[in-house]
């Protein structure tokens, strides 16, 4: 059952970067580009998803578990230190270098274009790599 | 570049159907919806429980795109910026980058949000600033 929720998820997730048009950069950078041609359409996508999250997350957090495991598996570090800053710095780089973000981009493997490929393989890499390194030098 | 259509509407249910995505794998499964993290999880030498929901909702993502614009999206309006190269970078930085800060604009920005995370508020305050100046720079400082 937990397999099917992940992959009814996933399906929804898709559908939902493909529908608000996240999938296509120009649309991201012109929202990013707010003193330019601003197209504010992204804030309603960020402003649909979190209105539900919110309402839905306030009452699964009344269960003690989920349904289909036997424990909520949420992020344990608190603080925020140099390491989130720095990564965050980063993906707003690459975010505002491309338009893409990792959902739309890996949803965007559906529409067959090159350069979708190109930007899954190289963040792959990234990831890849930053987990090497945090795992070889213990800088977590 | 070239301007694109504010459409409030479809971002408006595509957002709503992201967040719809986050509350069915958090009741089912207990788990946070970010597509960096579950991404970044299927590069493991074990193949188990753990490896498999997430190559699930890795092919879910691709299924729900394929099947929505099918239905609702013209994909031929999806438009490239920058050389292969300048993506190919961007690509890189972006996975390094969600790895270090632990999230992207779904984890982060949807469901840490959504559970009042202080890290999350302060990672998406700061991608969206990079992200925003990056374009600044680029478009109106460059000009490309």
């Amino acid at each position: 059952m937990d397999k099917l929720i992940a992959i009814v998820a996933g399906i929804l997730f898709g559908a939902g970067v493909t529908v608000s048009g996240m999938v296509n950069p120009m649309k991201v950078l012109n929202f990013l580009d707010v003193t330019g041609i601003w197209d504010p359409s992204l804030a309603f996508v960020m402003a649909g998803g979190l209105m539900l999250t919110l309402i839905g997350y306030r009452f699964i957090f009344k269960r003690s578990e989920p349904l289909f495991e036997s424990s909520f598996k949420l992020p344990t570090t608190k603080s925020v230190d140099a390491k989130l800053v720095l990564g965050a710095a980063c993906f707003g780089l690459g975010w505002g270098l491309s338009g893409l973000c990792p959902g739309p981009a890996i949803a965007s493997i559906a529409f067959g274009r090159s350069e979708t490929y190109l930007f899954v393989a190289a963040m792959a890499a990234g990831m890849v790599l930053t987990k090497f390194v945090q795992r070889r030098f213990i800088l977590t | 570049m070239n301007p694109t259509e504010f459409q409030p509407v479809s971002a408006l249910f595509g957002g709503a159907l992201i967040g719809l995505a986050a509350v069915v794998l958090m009741l089912g499964n207990g788990r946070i919806a970010g597509a960096s993290g579950i991404f970044a999880g299927l590069f493991t030498r074990h193949f188990n429980d753990e490896f498999a929901w997430r190559l699930l909702f890795t092919i879910g993502m691709v299924l729900g795109a394929a099947i929505s614009s099918f239905l609702f999206f013209d994909t031929t309006i999806i438009m490239f910026s920058g050389s292969r190269v300048t993506i190919m970078v961007a690509g890189v930085i972006v996975g390094v980058g969600t790895i270090l800060g632990s999230g992207c604009t779904s984890g982060h920005g949807i469901c840490g949000l959504a559970r009042f995370s202080e890290r999350s508020l302060v990672a998406t305050c700061i991608f969206m600033t990079v992200a925003i100046i990056t374009v600044f720079i680029t478009r109106h400082i460059l000009g490309r």
